[in-house]
C-alpha cells in the first residue's frame, strides 16, 4: 500500500471512532468484523469484503437524461481506499454488481481508473459477477469469478433463496427502518442470523431495500434475523421489534 | 359570479374613489350588459366600470378590492364586452382571447359555473372552458387545436401549454390575462413559475393586457410590477396602473371575554367551547377558523360533545378526502349547515353563502389574514361583518388585541417581494427548450422581464442553463449526455424528444411531503402488523390523507383524532394506514403540522408596545393584567426596542428565556444557533423550545452564575455573527437543509418526481436525495442547486432576514434579569416543552440509544450483558 497516501488526503474526516465503529460478527463459526463503512473484514484470512459498489451509476442515470452529480464513483473509491488503509487486507472480494452496467467501463474517467489501479496494487483482487455486471472487462484487473469458497464460507452475489448456512452475499442492499422515540431513521445495515450474512451496498448511490421486505423472507426462514445498522460514526445492533416496514 | 354580482346589486356605489377613477363613473355599459344589470335591478360598481375604461385604453391594471366587492366580475366584464362587440376578429392563432389564472383549480371551476349563467342570460356567444389537472386528455388535446374564447386555468397548466411547440398558435390571439388572488399567488414558487410564463406570453402575444385581482395589501407596487414586463434592472420599475375599491362598513370584531380564566399555554381554547357553541346557536351560519388541522379536529370534537341541540356542525380541512370536502362545501352553499370548523383551506375566495359570524380560534397571526377571514362573513360591503376572536392562551389575548387594533387602523401585512427561485427557472428553461430551440440571450432578456427575475445576472442565468444542459458540475463529465445542444447558429435545442415526456412528468412547483391515505376498516378485519402471512386487509372507506411522518410516529393500538372521529391505528400497507373506529377511547393527539403561521412583524411590534405601556393593561381581561403585574413586580417586562433575557434554575436544570416576539421560525433558528454557541462555551445546554413569542433554553450549567462572573457574555452570545459560520455549520448537518434540497432538486429536474402508483411494483430500492445531497456538498460545494437550496431555506423556514433584523435592532440592548425561580411571563413558553417535540436529538445519538436499549434488554434477559448481533 505504498501509494495510498495521495488517496488519504481525500479521505473524509471520521468524527468519532468510538466503541461502535466495528462490531464482531460470527458466521457459521468464523469470526468477522463488520466495519462502519459497510465493509466486512475477515482477520483469519486477511480478506476485506465489499458488496454492490455500483460504480458509474450516476453516469448511467445521466445517459437517460437524469443528470445526477458525477462524483459517485470517486466517492465510492475514496471510502474503499480509506477502509483498505485501515485494514491493509491482502485480499479484496467484491461481491458483484461492482459496476452498474456493462458500459460502465467506457464511461469511467481516467482519474477513477487510476485510483482503482492503485487500490489493486500489491493485493489479490476478486470480482464476483452480479446481475448488473455479468461481464467485467479485463482492463479492470483482478480475477473474475461467478462465486468462490474460502475456508468453508461461500461468497456469492445473490444469496441462495433457501435457508442455507456458510454464505456471505450482497445483491439485496439491506436497509433497516428504525422507529425510536417517535423518530424514524432509515439506514443501510448488515443482516444475518449467525449462519449467513447479507452485506449492505457499499456504492455511494446504491440505495437500500427494507430487511422486512418479502425478498428477505426465504433467506432466514423462521430463525429470525439480526441487524447492524450503519450510522455515521458507528454500527448499532438494533432489536427486531424496533424495525419497521416501509 | 351570480353570487358576487347579486350582492353587488344590493350595494350603492362606494364613495370616495380615487380621482382618476372618477371618469370611469361616466362609463356607459353596452346594451346587453346594461339591460342585464337593469333586469336584475343592479347597478355596476365604480371599480367595475373603472376596469372597463382601463381595458378600453389597453392599460394593464391591478384591482385591489376587499372580499365581496365583485372583484372577479370586474375582471371578466372587459373581456365579455370586447367579445360581445367583436366576436370575430381576424385570427392570427387559435382564437383564444382571455386567459384566467387562479391558484386553485376548484376556484377555476367555481368561476366557470358562475360565469356561464350570466353569459347565457345576456345571450353572448362566448365559449368558456376550464383546463386543470382533472381535465381529460382528449379535451386538453382539443383545446390546443380549438380553444374557447375564455380559458380558466392554473399556473401549472399554463407552463405545460407553453412547453408545447404549438404555443405560438394557441396563444396567438390572446389579448387579456386575468390573474385572480394575485396576493396569494405572487409570493411563492408558483408565482415565480407564473411570472416566467407571463413573460413568455408577452413575447407570443405582444400588446397583451394583464388584469390582476388582489385583496388589500400594504405595498401594491410589488404586485403592480409583477403584471407588466420589466425594463433593464438599472431603470425604474415598470408598473401597471392600480384601481382601489374602497372598503365598506368597518367590521365588528370582538374578543371573547368570559369568566373562565384564560389558560397559561396551549392552543386548544377548550375553555371557551361553551361560549363558541352559544354564539353558533345565536347566529344563522358560523365559520369557525382555526390555525392548524389538529386544532380543527379538536374543536370539532369538543363542539359535538356539547351539541345538545344537534346543530349541523361540519368539519373542513385540507387533509380530508376530496369527496368529503365537496360534500361539506355543497351543504354549506345550500345553507344546510349552522357551522363549519375550518383551517386555511377556506381562506381563498370560494363563495360560501350566507355566513353571518366568523369565529377565529387562536390568534390570527397577521392582520391581512384576519381581514380575509372576517371577509367570509356576509360578503357585503355595506353591512359590517361580525367576528369573534377567541384567544387560546394569555399571549394570544395580547395578540388578538393587537390584531384588533391593526384591523381598526386598516393596517395590512407587507407583501415581501421575492427574488425568483433558481430551481423554478431551471424548470422553465427546460420547458422552453421543449417548445423549440432558443437563443440564450433572447431567453435571458425574456426572463429578466419577469419582475421576480429582473435582478438576475447573466452569469447566474448561464449557470442555470448549464445545469439544465449538462448538470452544471465543476467536473465536466456529462457533455455527451447533454440535454441541450448547440445548433451551430447560436441556438440551443433539446437533445432528445424523450426529454419532453420527462419535463411533463416533473413539471410544477408543488412538492408534497409523501402522503398516506387513512382507510377505515371494520373491527373484525383488524390485523396485527409485522406478522408474516397475516390476512390482507380489505379496503374500507378512505377518510383522507396525512403526511407520512405523522403516521410514522404511530404504533398499532394508538388512537388519534382524524376526520372528526377517534380512530385506532391498526397498521400500514404500502401507502395506506388502516384504522378502526375507537369511540369513547381517550384519544392521544400526536401533533401534526399543517398550516402554522408565524406572527407577523407589525403585530409583534404592537404586542411589544402593549407590554411596555402599563396604561393599556387596564383594558385587558383581569387574569391577563394580573399576570403582567406579577411579571412586572417579580422580574421585568420586555421593552419596545430591546430584548429581555431571564435566567433561573428550575428542578435540577438552569433555564434561559428570551422574548424577541419575532415568530416561531426565527426563534427556532435562534434557538439552534444559541444552543450551539452555549455548547461551545461549555454551558452544557440540553434542549430548547420556541413559540411565536419567545424561546427557552435549558441545560446543566448555571447560566446566572456564568453571566455574573463574566464567563458568559450575552452581547457576545446574541452577536449578529451567529448568522455566519455558526449558521452554515449547523445547516450543513440539519435535516431541514436536506428537505429543502429535496424540494429544489425535484423542481429543478435533477431527480425525478415520485409518482404515486408507479412505485408500488415489485421490491423497491430507494435511493434517497440525501445521498445526492451529501455527494454534492462534498464534491461540488459551489453547485447552483446548493445555492438555490440555501436561498430557499434562508427566506422560508429559517426566517433569517427577520432574525437578522432582530439581532441588529437589539444590538447593545439586551436586558438581563437573573431570578431564583421561574418567571410568570416564561410559563406559557415552558408549557410548550413536551407539547412541541424538542427536535434536536441527533440521529446518531438516537441510534446509539436504541442500541443501548437492546443491550440493556439483553442484560435483563441473561444477565451476561454480552453484545451480539
Amino acid at each position: 500500500m505504498r501509494n495510498t497516501t495521495q488517496l488519504l488526503e481525500l479521505k473524509p474526516e471520521r468524527l468519532d471512532v468510538g466503541e461502535f465503529s466495528q462490531q464482531p460478527i460470527s458466521i457459521s463459526g468464523r469470526s468477522f468484523l463488520a466495519d462502519v463503512s459497510g465493509a466486512l473484514y475477515w482477520p483469519a484470512e486477511d480478506v476485506l469484503i465489499v458488496a454492490d459498489l455500483h460504480l458509474e451509476k450516476g453516469s448511467s442515470f445521466a445517459a437517460r437524461g437524469v443528470l445526477l452529480p458525477p462524483y459517485d464513483t470517486a466517492a465510492t473509491l475514496e471510502r474503499l481506499a480509506a477502509t483498505l488503509d485501515a485494514y491493509q487486507a491482502a485480499t479484496v472480494i467484491c461481491l458483484g454488481d461492482s459496476f452498474h452496467d456493462r458500459n460502465a467501463g467506457e464511461r469511467m474517467c481516467d482519474k477513477d481508473r487510476e485510483t482503482l489501479a492503485i487500490l489493486q496494487e500489491d493485493r489479490e483482487w476478486l470480482w464476483l459477477n452480479g446481475n448488473h455486471d455479468p461481464v467485467i472487462a479485463e482492463c479492470f484487473g483482478g480475477q473474475v469469478l461467478p462465486e468462490i469458497t474460502v475456508s468453508g464460507i461461500t461468497f456469492r452475489h445473490e444469496p441462495a433463496a433457501s435457508p442455507v448456512t456458510h454464505e456471505i452475499a450482497g445483491h439485496l442492499h439491506p436497509a433497516a427502518r428504525v422507529s425510536f422515540h417517535g423518530h424514524v431513521i432509515r439506514r443501510p445495515c448488515f443482516v444475518g442470523n449467525g449462519n449467513r450474512l447479507v452485506l449492505p451496498a457499499f456504492g455511494t448511490y446504491a440505495g437500500g431495500l427494507n430487511v422486512l421486505d418479502d425478498a428477505f423472507a426465504p433467506l432466514f426462514g423462521n430463525d429470525g434475523l439480526s441487524v447492524l445498522v450503519m450510522g455515521q460514526e458507528g454500527l448499532y445492533p438494533i432489536a427486531a421489534r424496533l424495525l419497521k416496514e416501509d | 359570479m351570480t353570487g358576487v354580482s347579486e350582492k353587488a346589486g344590493r350595494r350603492r356605489a362606494a364613495k370616495g374613489v380615487k380621482a382618476e377613477e372618477a371618469k370611469a363613473a361616466g362609463m356607459v355599459l353596452p346594451d346587453p350588459f346594461a339591460a342585464w344589470f337593469a333586469r336584475r335591478g343592479w347597478s355596476p360598481r365604480v371599480h367595475q366600470l373603472a376596469l372597463i375604461a382601463q381595458s378600453k385604453a389597453r392599460r394593464s391594471t391591478l384591482l385591489i378590492a376587499p372580499t365581496g366587492a365583485g372583484k372577479t366580475l370586474a375582471g371578466f366584464l372587459p373581456s365579455l364586452i370586447a367579445l360581445s362587440e367583436a366576436p370575430k376578429r381576424p385570427k392570427q392563432g387559435a382564437g383564444l382571447r382571455t386567459l384566467y389564472i387562479s391558484p386553485l383549480k376548484a376556484l377555476a371551476e367555481d368561476i366557470s359555473r358562475n360565469l356561464v349563467a350570466p353569459v347565457s342570460e345576456m345571450g353572448l356567444k362566448v365559449a368558456i372552458e376550464t383546463r386543470t389537472g382533472d381535465t381529460s386528455v382528449a379535451r386538453r388535446a382539443r383545446q390546443r387545436v380549438k380553444p374557447p374564447h375564455i380559458l380558466l386555468t392554473t399556473p401549472e397548466q399554463v407552463a405545460l401549454m407553453l412547453s408545447s411547440s404549438d404555443a405560438g398558435y394557441v396563444f396567438g390571439d390572446l389579448d387579456t390575462i386575468i390573474l385572480d388572488e394575485l396576493h396569494a399567488l405572487a409570493p411563492s414558487k408558483r408565482g415565480d413559475l407564473l411570472s416566467l410564463g407571463l413573460s413568455r406570453l408577452h413575447t407570443l402575444a405582444p400588446g397583451l393586457m394583464t388584469l390582476g385581482l388582489s385583496a388589500t395589501v400594504a405595498r401594491p407596487s410589488e404586485l403592480r410590477s409583477y403584471l407588466v414586463p420589466q425594463a433593464a434592472p438599472d431603470l425604474m420599475r415598470t408598473m401597471a396602473d392600480v384601481v382601489v375599491a374602497k372598503g365598506g362598513a368597518a367590521p365588528e370584531i370582538a374578543i371573547l371575554e368570559i369568566e373562565e380564566p384564560v389558560p397559561w399555554g396551549g392552543h386548544s381554547a377548550r375553555y371557551a367551547m361553551a361560549d363558541i357553541y352559544r354564539a353558533i346557536e345565536a347566529h344563522r351560519t358560523t365559520l369557525v377558523f382555526v390555525n392548524t388541522r389538529m386544532q380543527a379536529e379538536m374543536v370539532f370534537q369538543e363542539l359535538w360533545r356539547i351539541n345538545e341541540s344537534n346543530l349541523p356542525i361540519a368539519l373542513h380541512h385540507g387533509s380530508l378526502d376530496k369527496a368529503r370536502r365537496i360534500k361539506v362545501e355543497k351543504a354549506m352553499a345550500e345553507g344546510q349547515l349552522r357551522a363549519v370548523v375550518a383551517t386555511s383551506t377556506l381562506d381563498l375566495g370560494i363563495d360560501w353563502g350566507d355566513v353571518d359570524l366568523v369565529v377565529n380560534v387562536g390568534a390570527p397571526k397577521g392582520a391581512s389574514r384576519l381581514a380575509q377571514r372576517i371577509g367570509r362573513a356576509n360578503h357585503r360591503l355595506d353591512e359590517p361583518s361580525e367576528a369573534l376572536l377567541v384567544p387560546a392562551n394569555r399571549f394570544e389575548v395580547l395578540e388578538c388585541r393587537a390584531a384588533l387594533e391593526a384591523a381598526k387602523a386598516g393596517e395590512q401585512d407587507t407583501y415581501i417581494a421575492r427574488s425568483g427561485a433558481l430551481d423554478v427557472l431551471a424548470q422553465h428553461v427546460l420547458g422552453m427548450a421543449c417548445s423549440g430551440p432558443f437563443r440564450p440571450e433572447d431567453l435571458y432578456e425574456e426572463v429578466r422581464a419577469a419582475a421576480p427575475y429582473s435582478a438576475l445576472t447573466r452569469d447566474r442565468f448561464d449557470r442555470v442553463v448549464d445545469f439544465v444542459a449538462t448538470g452544471g458540475y465543476a467536473l465536466k463529465a456529462y457533455e455527451r449526455f447533454a440535454r441541450l445542444r448547440p445548433t451551430g447558429d447560436g441556438h440551443l435545442r433539446l437533445a432528445h424528444p424523450s426529454l419532453i415526456r420527462q419535463y411533463r412528468m416533473n413539471a410544477g412547483t408543488i412538492v408534497e411531503a409523501p402522503m398516506i391515505k387513512i382507510r377505515l376498516v371494520g373491527q373484525r378485519r383488524r390485523k396485527t402488523t409485522g406478522q408474516p402471512g397475516a390476512r390482507p386487509l380489505m379496503g374500507g372507506r378512505v377518510l383522507g390523507e396525512v403526511e407520512e411522518y405523522f403516521v410514522e410516529q404511530l404504533s398499532p393500538g394508538m388512537t388519534f383524532v382524524f376526520a372528526g372521529e377517534i380512530l385506532r391505528f391498526e397498521g400500514m400497507e404500502e401507502t395506506e394506514a388502516y384504522v378502526t373506529r375507537a369511540p369513547g377511547a381517550d384519544a392521544m393527539i400526536p401533533s401534526y403540522a399543517g398550516g402554522k403561521f408565524p406572527l407577523s412583524t407589525h403585530l409583534a411590534k404592537r404586542v411589544r408596545a402593549m407590554l411596555a405601556d402599563r396604561k393599556q393593561w387596564n383594558g385587558l381581561p383581569l387574569p391577563v393584567a394580573e399576570w403582567l403585574r406579577l411579571q412586572d413586580g417579580y422580574s421585568q417586562l420586555p421593552g419596545i426596542d430591546d430584548v429581555l433575557v431571564e435566567t433561573f434554575p428550575r428542578g435540577n436544570r438552569h433555564f434561559m428565556v428570551a422574548y424577541p416576539f419575532e415568530g416561531r421560525l426565527a426563534h427556532q433558528t435562534l434557538g439552534m444557533l444559541l444552543t450551539r454557541r452555549l455548547e461551545r462555551d461549555g454551558a452544557r445546554p440540553m434542549g430548547f423550545v420556541a413559540n411565536d413569542y419567545g424561546l427557552a433554553i435549558w441545560g446543566l450549567g448555571d447560566l446566572s452564575q456564568r453571566i455574573a462572573d463574566g464567563t458568559l457574555k450575552l452581547d457576545r452570545l446574541f452577536a449578529e455573527d451567529m448568522l455566519g459560520d455558526d449558521l452554515e455549520a449547523w445547516l450543513a448537518e440539519s435535516s431541514l437543509m436536506r428537505r429543502t434540497f429535496r424540494t429544489v432538486a425535484v423542481i429543478a429536474g435533477l431527480i425525478e418526481r415520485r409518482h404515486p402508483g408507479r412505485e408500488k411494483s415489485g421490491r423497491q430500492v430507494t435511493m434517497s436525495t440525501d445521498l445526492v445531497y451529501n455527494v454534492l456538498r462534498r464534491h461540488d460545494p459551489g453547485h447552483i442547486l446548493l445555492e438555490a437550496a440555501w436561498e430557499d431555506a434562508a427566506t422560508g423556514l429559517l426566517d433569517i432576514a427577520r432574525l437578522g433584523q432582530f439581532l441588529a435592532r437589539t444590538r447593545g440592548r439586551i436586558r438581563h434579569q437573573a431570578l431564583d425561580r421561574v418567571s410568570p411571563l416564561s410559563v406559557p413558553i415552558l408549557i410548550e416543552i413536551g407539547v412541541e417535540p424538542v427536535a434536536r436529538i441527533a440521529r446518531e445519538d438516537l441510534l446509539r440509544e436504541a442500541a443501548q436499549e437492546l443491550i440493556a434488554e439483553a442484560m435483563r434477559l441473561d444477565g451476561s450483558g454480552k453484545k451480539r448481533t
